[in-house]
Order: C-alpha cells, then structure tokens, then sequence
C-alpha cells in the first residue's frame, strides 16, 4: 500500500518511451544506435525461433510417419471417414458437456465463494463453521475427482431417497461442483488474504461492519487479484466434464465411446479430444490476456 | 468543558512488546491535538486503540463520556463516531474518489445517495479535487489521495478526527496541500488528534503538543512550550534530534 503513492508515468515520459511524440526533439545518435541494435536483436531472436520451430517440427513429422507402426495408427485414430460418421453424435454429446460446464461454473463461484468466507471468518462464534468449511475443502480436494463422482453418481441413488435424482447429468454436475468448489474456495480465500489489512481498517473505521467490510470493500479486490488463476481453473473444468462420461451420461466422450465399440476404430476419441481443445483455446487466450493486464496494471513502466 | 476524547491509563501489549504502559490524555471540543515522539513511542498504537482498531490490554477510552472500551458496546456504532486517516492513505482503489467518499454515509449512516453525493461533491470542491470525483485512486498523486482520504473521514461528521502520520508517506512538496486542507478542517472547529513528524506544523496548528516516549506521555502542553522550551531531557533530547535533521 506504501507503494500507491508513486504516480504512473504520465503521458510525456510513455510518449518519450514510445518514441516520435510530437514536440519531443530528434533521437541522438546514442539512442539511434540503440534502437538499430534492439531491432537487430528481435530480427536474430524471431528467426532463431521460427527456424528451431521448423526443424522440430519436420523432425517429429518424419519420426511418426516413418515409424513401423504409422499405416495402422493412421487408420485405426486418424480416419477421415469414421471421423465424420461420428462427428454429429459427439457434437451432440459436446452440448451436454457444455451445459455441465456452464451449470456447474456458475455453481463452483457461488459455492467456492462462500466456503471461502466462512473460512476467513474469526471468532470463536465461528469455530464449528471454519471448521466445517476446513474440513470440506481438506475432503474434496484430496478425494480423486473420478472416485467422487463414483460415490455421488452410484452411491446416492443407492440410498434410494425421495427426491434424490438419479440422471447421470445431475449427479456429474454435482461432484464435480463438490471437487472444483474445494479448489476455487482455496482461490478465493487466496484473493481475500491478499488485501492489504489495512483496507479492512479502513472500512472498520468508517463504521463499516464486518459484513459490509467483506462486501463491498475485500471480496471485490479479491475477485480481480484471483481472476487470472479463476480462469485457470475454468478451463481445467472445461476438459473435466468429460467425465462424467463414466456415469453413463451420453457426452461427448461416451458418444465417442460408443462409436469406438461399434467400428474398432479410434478416431471418435481423437474427433472429442480436439473438439475439447476448440472449446478451451478461447478461455485460454482470456485467461491469458486478463493475466497481461493484471501484470501491467501492476507494474506499469517495468520492462522487465 | 468536559472532554470529547478521554484516555484514562491505556495499556496495550503486542505480545513482549508493551508499547502503551498507562497513557493519560484528554482532548476537549474544537481542540487540536498533536501527539509527537520517536518511532515506536505508542503513537499510532494510541490512535489505533482509540479508533478501537485494536482492543485495549487496560485502562479505558471515554468518547463523550461513554467508555467504548467496554466490549458491551456496539464497537461499529463507536467508530461511525470517528474519522480516522491512515498514513498509507487506504483508500478503496476499486471505487471511484466520489464513491470512496459517500460509502460511509450512504451504507452506514442511511443518507440517501444523491444527498451524499451533493455535500461529497461539496466536500472535494473545497479541497480542489472536485474534477477527480470520477478518477480511480491510483490516478491521483499521493497528496490528492490523501486530501480525499481526510474528506472521506470527514463526510461521516465525525466527533473527532484521528490523523495517523498523515503525511509521512508522502514527497515533500506535497505535504504543503495535505497540511493545508488539516489547517482548514481545524480552523472550523473540528475536534482533531494527530501524530506527527511535522513539527512546524504543531506548533502553528495544534492546542496541546504530548510528547510520547516509551508508551507514556512524557509531557504535554502548550506547543510553545513543549517544542520551545521542555523540561524532560528526553524531550530535548528527541527535538534536537529533530532540529539537527533540519525538520524544525
């Protein structure tokens, strides 16, 4: 907080960093020199890239292709015909995955959020409760997610409860809402120790009371430092509902499974494998750019 | 006239470290207080258990005459009575300076939006920062933010005004606006304490100038008195520190 003092550069000193701002005299020959050799510098450094990018890539292209085993692979996981018979059903398989996705992030934000509160509550009043919240994380994030979906998914309609629903798409949501919850309440409470308890006083000291304190003050804060790894885990949930596959649901994965037991041949697999990638590229490339900004908004002026 | 602020014999330990052993003070309508010492002298500790920042180890603090040390009393509505300003500023950096500003009396004190709004605007108008309304803290200078820092304490009406070091994160040549806008507040009658590293500020502004030393006030009164001419040798000895370092 010491820091939020100092003062960005303002618009000459970016101007003079950018170069040819109006108004700003001729770089000397100092700095021309200068400029010609960062140039020379970035030129050699992208060619060398481009160039190793290259040769690898040639390298591995002919070790696979020359390989003994390379005919059979290429028909039995790269074959264009199976490929496209089964597109349509692991598309549709693909939509079900998505809703999963969609149903239980909303879920996974609201519950990781306040299990992470009742974590960073103090108080003895609060013991059983941080307690409590302590021990569900402990539980969910050591149990493998594949086992917490076999107990929620086979156990809980075993229990044959009123009201207890047997879908295989409820029962995979919600263990996988159990397991990412453990995970992102961790995150969260990351990001409300992260503000400086100096806000908190503040807050306190403006007759705010803790609740309030919490909510308008820390939790906002929070949210924008943990946004980064947020999406992180985002995208990790996006290949995880594959998943729920092995409750039976008709995913993308047991469509393509399904596929593989009629014909013997694996390409469905492959076909769902880059349709997954397709879906988490786009949350990758915003995960990457909100964590650009955040660094920039950090240290701004830095070029290191 | 009896006292707005009153601290009977405050203790407070961190731990080993007892950083208040027994501290008196009594601060009295439309007074100013400046509370000055070394680093470590209790100071910040002293404002930050009257703002019941941090609970007291004994003794009591009387606001009004109504001891808010007692744990019966309702430690939020205490601290709607008070305005307190940190050194590092604190200012929310997710909100606006204007939103900094109403949060208190909209969300604690019930006013209504447009209201606040009006006298925040009023407020930031007086310090000359009513064209940042709109700005994010951390497009402001240290000084600038610190202004809004004392006009966001102020827009609760506080009964008294704690000022923690208030300029001591600060360049030189802004503390000139920070004091200004303090000599203002006090000038219109604001009840004020304040630690300070300003001397020369003390002595223009404040009442009752209470040297600190080792967690109890050493000495306390007038400030011609006390940074002019003071009995304890320590204090002499603290303030030649002070003139030699060319802050006096």
């Amino acid at each position: 907080m010491a820091l939020r003092g100092r003062r960005r550069p303002g618009p000459e000193l970016t101007a003079s960093l950018t170069g040819g701002a109006p108004g700003l005299p001729a770089p000397s020959e100092l700095e021309l020199g200068r400029r010609a050799y960062r140039a020379r510098r970035s030129r050699r450094s992208t060619g060398v890239a481009l160039v190793s990018t290259l040769v690898f890539a040639v390298v591995a292209y002919l070790v696979v292709t020359r390989s003994p085993g390379w005919p059979r692979v290429q028909t039995t996981f790269f074959s264009l015909s199976v490929g496209r018979d089964a597109f349509p059903s692991i598309l549709r398989g693909l939509w079900l995955n998505l809703q999963v996705l969609l149903i239980g992030g909303a879920c996974v934000v609201v519950l990781g959020l306040g299990i992470a509160v009742l974590r960073t509550l103090r108080g003895p009043a609060f013991a059983p409760l941080r307690l409590l919240a302590t021990g569900y994380v402990d539980l969910f994030r050591g149990m493998p997610l594949i086992i917490t979906l076999y107990l929620v998914g086979f156990g809980l309609p075993a229990l044959r409860l009123q009201g207890v629903p047997n879908s295989p798409f409820v029962l995979g949501t919600l263990a996988i809402v159990l397991t990412y919850s453990a995970y992102v309440a961790e995150v969260f409470r990351a990001g409300i120790e992260s503000v400086h308890p100096s806000q908190r006083a503040a807050a306190r000291s403006l007759g705010l009371t803790h609740r309030q304190t919490t909510r308008i003050v820390v939790l906002p804060q929070a949210v924008r430092n943990v946004t980064p790894a947020l999406l992180n885990d985002f995208v990790a949930l996006q290949k995880d509902v594959g998943l729920i596959s092995v409750l039976g649901a008709v995913d993308a994965v047991r469509a393509a499974q399904i596929y593989v037991g009629q014909t013997f041949n694996f390409t469905p697999y492959v076909v769902a494998g880059l349709l997954f990638v397709l879906l988490a590229v786009p949350s990758a490339r915003i995960a990457d750019g909100v964590a650009a900004r955040a660094r920039r908004r950090q240290q701004s002026g830095s070029v290191l | 006239m009896s006292a707005v602020l009153d601290v009977r014999g405050v203790v407070k330990a961190f731990g080993d470290n007892v950083v208040l052993r027994g501290v008196d003070l009594s601060v009295d309508e439309h007074q100013v207080v400046a509370l000055i010492g070394g680093s470590g002298s209790g100071k910040s500790t002293l404002l930050r258990c009257a703002s019941l920042l941090e609970t007291v180890d004994d003794g009591q603090v009387l606001l009004d005459g109504e001891d808010i040390t007692d744990p019966r009393v309702d430690a939020d509505a205490v601290r709607r009575r008070l305005g307190v300003v940190f050194q590092a500023y604190n200012l929310f950096p997710h909100l606006s300076v204007l939103d900094n500003v109403v949060l208190a009396p909209t969300r604690v004190h019930g006013r209504s939006r447009a209201d606040a709004r009006d006298e925040a605007l009023t407020l930031l108008g007086r310090i000359g920062l009513a064209d940042k309304a709109g700005e994010y803290p951390d497009r402001l200078s240290g000084g600038q933010q610190q202004r809004v820092a004392i006009v966001r304490a102020l827009a609760v009406h506080p009964r008294v005004l704690l000022l923690d070091e208030i300029t001591s994160a600060l360049d030189p040549e802004l503390v000139g606006e920070v004091l200004r806008v303090v000599r203002e507040v006090a000038a219109q009658g604001m009840t004020i304490v304040m630690a300070t590293h300003e001397m020369g500020f003390a002595k223009q502004v404040a009442d009752t100038v209470c040297f600190l030393d080792a967690g109890v006030v050493l000495e306390s009164g007038p400030p011609e008195q006390v940074l002019g001419d003071p009995v304890e040798p320590r204090t002499r000895q603290f303030l030649s520190r002070i003139i030699d370092a060319g802050r006096l």
